[in-house]
């Protein structure tokens, strides 16, 4: 397993790189407290703002805590928050899709229905709305995301679904008389998941970059806790004096959903069965 | 003919419930509210009567679907309710800044839709070459740029040290239209990158697939030139995805744009909502949310009537 995919990122150099990036960025974020060269709150107001040096190697904020610091301290609470939402599109959409997809009729007009109204909400804007009604906060806005990200998935799943149960195994096992949900789970699910391991994965970026917006506006992390959006709405404030403290948190957010990207793509080319017999 | 325009009679009479449905939504925003909404409405330490007093006023106090049906009978007759911070009319606040955002919005839609047309022809025509995967990675690094991140660069290059462009604020369109769409050419840039990439992939992966048909095999055979055949047949065709992604790209932009106009200081309704969502003050969502929700709506109405006209055979089904 480990060497075929080994091989497999070995003959696409993004997607073995984007691979690479996710891998160390996780293990960064797992060992924050032990990497991180200071305490992300660490403050000293006599070295406000300071340049790129050898005791801070990216500089300081605006209050002198060690930006490279605040950047490892701040993956955690990144990708927990886009793996929370797109957690929670997966547990919200996919059921409903399997659902509207295998029994069809007016189930499947109602949920499709439903599925239609909320993918015409503007997406940050839904959110937003969302995080106001639950409260402001990291976990509330990523729950909003996730509510609002899990249409998408709904309707990928039902697609799916809607061509998986006319194959003959599902006949085969109706005949045998298997239970609904145990044709469900045991047939549909398999056959049906490998466009959803797609989704996911893209999914992941655009959950990261509705994190940084929410932070950013204040709707998701509240400070003192590091995260990439609330960095680059801090650096806002000193835009005109200290331009510079925007570049790493960007970076940082734009290298992140580049590699989940990346990997989604390559993931699509991978799981493409028409593909495969090549 | 007539086909179509049963078609079209159809299509308006199916947004009717997903209009309703829309506004359903909306409503229950408010009843996402965790615990006593009058509660929190009312802030920390307020009296008990103070909370009744809420409640009342607010309607609070009579079942869900009753609460609906009025807030929706209002909406109907453009009655959004008042702000509870300002207690100005929702309407009057919508009226008032939906311009400044819609101009931007539109703004990035002509940029993407300029620059990624050209872009995506260009990569369709000449697949697998270098200016295919020039690009390709282009619209890859569009679609992950965070577009609040792009605007932050653009204020601190072109409004801060090169004094080009104003770094805040808006004019009204009405009042001095140059001035004004100065002030809207960054916040339209910055939103614009996610739509150039969107225009500029969709573009090429319609344009290739409709090259490497069957039909376009047969022009060639016939001796029609390349440029011809990309004209007359090849745009002709996959103007219909164009459609598609213009439609994607309204709700897409609509969305970003709140998050830009925070990065210009721009009075739009991007900060109505942010500062309504922070502060509480639901009346204000809801009406954002739905104006947006409506105008998307409508959107998608109008390119399924346009589908209708240029691809004949959705109307034969």
């Amino acid at each position: 397993m480990i060497r075929s995919v080994a091989r497999w990122a070995w003959r696409n150099p993004p997607a073995g790189a984007s691979l690479i990036f996710l891998l160390a960025l996780f293990t960064l974020a797992l060992l924050a407290p032990v990497v991180a060269p200071y305490a992300p709150t660490t403050q000293n107001v006599n070295n406000a703002l300071a340049e790129p040096s050898w005791q801070h190697l990216l500089g300081t904020d605006d209050l002198g805590r060690d930006v490279l610091s605040r950047l490892i301290h701040g993956a955690p609470a990144t990708l927990y928050a886009s793996f929370l939402a797109v957690s929670v599109a997966c547990l919200l959409g996919i059921p409903v899709g399997l659902l509207a997809g295998f029994l069809g009729g007016w189930v499947d007009d109602g949920i499709s229905r439903v599925i239609d109204t909320l993918m015409s909400f503007p997406g940050i804007v839904l959110a937003i709305g969302v995080t106001g009604a639950l409260g402001i906060g990291l976990t509330n806005s990523m729950l909003a995301v996730g509510i609002v990200f899990s249409p998408q998935l709904a309707r990928l799943v039902r697609a799916q679904t809607l061509v998986v149960k006319q194959e003959l195994y599902v006949d085969a096992a109706r005949c045998f008389g298997a239970s609904l949900g145990r044709i469900i789970i045991r047939h549909i699910t398999p056959n049906a998941i490998q466009p959803v391991i797609v989704q996911i994965t893209l999914l992941l970026a655009v959950a990261l970059l509705a994190e940084a917006s929410l932070s950013f506006l204040g709707l998701g992390v509240q400070p003192p806790q590091p995260s990439w959006g609330a960095m680059l709405a801090r650096a806002y404030n000193y835009m005109e004096i200290a331009p510079e403290q925007m570049y790493s948190p960007g970076i940082a957010i734009l290298l992140t959903a580049l590699s989940f990207n990346t990997l989604g793509e390559a993931l699509r080319v991978a799981l493409d069965p028409t593909r495969k017999r090549r | 003919m007539r086909g179509q325009s049963r078609l079209i009679g159809r299509r308006l009479a199916q947004i009717i419930p997903v209009i309703v449905l829309a506004t359903f939504v909306v409503f229950g925003l408010l009843h996402l509210v965790p615990g006593d909404i009058a509660f929190t409405l009312a802030g920390e330490n307020a009296t008990d009567a103070r909370i009744a007093q809420i409640r009342e006023s607010y309607g609070l106090d009579r079942p869900f679907l009753v609460q609906y049906a009025s807030w929706l009978w209002n909406a109907l007759h453009f009655d959004l309710s008042r702000s509870y911070l300002s207690n100005e009319p929702v309407l009057n606040q919508i009226l008032h800044r939906f311009p400044t955002t819609l101009l931007i919005v539109c703004g990035a839609l002509s940029i993407s839709l300029t620059i990624g047309i050209p872009l995506g022809i260009l990569a369709a025509t000449k697949p697998e070459s270098r200016l295919d995967a020039a690009v390709t990675s282009l619209a890859s690094l569009g679609v992950a740029v965070p577009n609040f991140w792009l605007a932050m660069l653009l204020v601190a290059t072109f409004a801060l040290s090169l004094n080009w462009f104003p770094a805040t604020g808006a004019v009204a369109f009405a009042k001095d239209p140059a001035k004004s769409i100065l002030h809207a050419a960054l916040p339209a840039l910055a939103l614009a990158a996610g739509g150039v990439a969107e225009v500029a992939r969709q573009l090429r992966s319609g344009l290739i697939e409709i090259l490497s048909s069957q039909y376009v095999r047969t022009l060639h055979a016939k001796g029609l030139s390349p440029a011809a055949i990309l004209w007359k047949h090849g745009l002709k065709n996959v103007s219909v995805n164009l459609l598609t992604v213009i439609g994607l790209l309204v709700n897409r932009l609509l969305g970003a744009t709140v998050v830009v106009e925070a990065v210009f200081a721009i009075p739009g309704m991007g900060s109505l909502i942010v500062h309504a969502a922070i502060n509480k003050d639901f009346p204000v969502v809801q009406g954002v949310v739905l104006a947006m929700v409506v105008v998307v709506i409508c959107m998608n109405l109008l390119i399924d009537i346009l589908y209708t006209i240029l691809d004949p055979r959705v109307a034969l089904k």
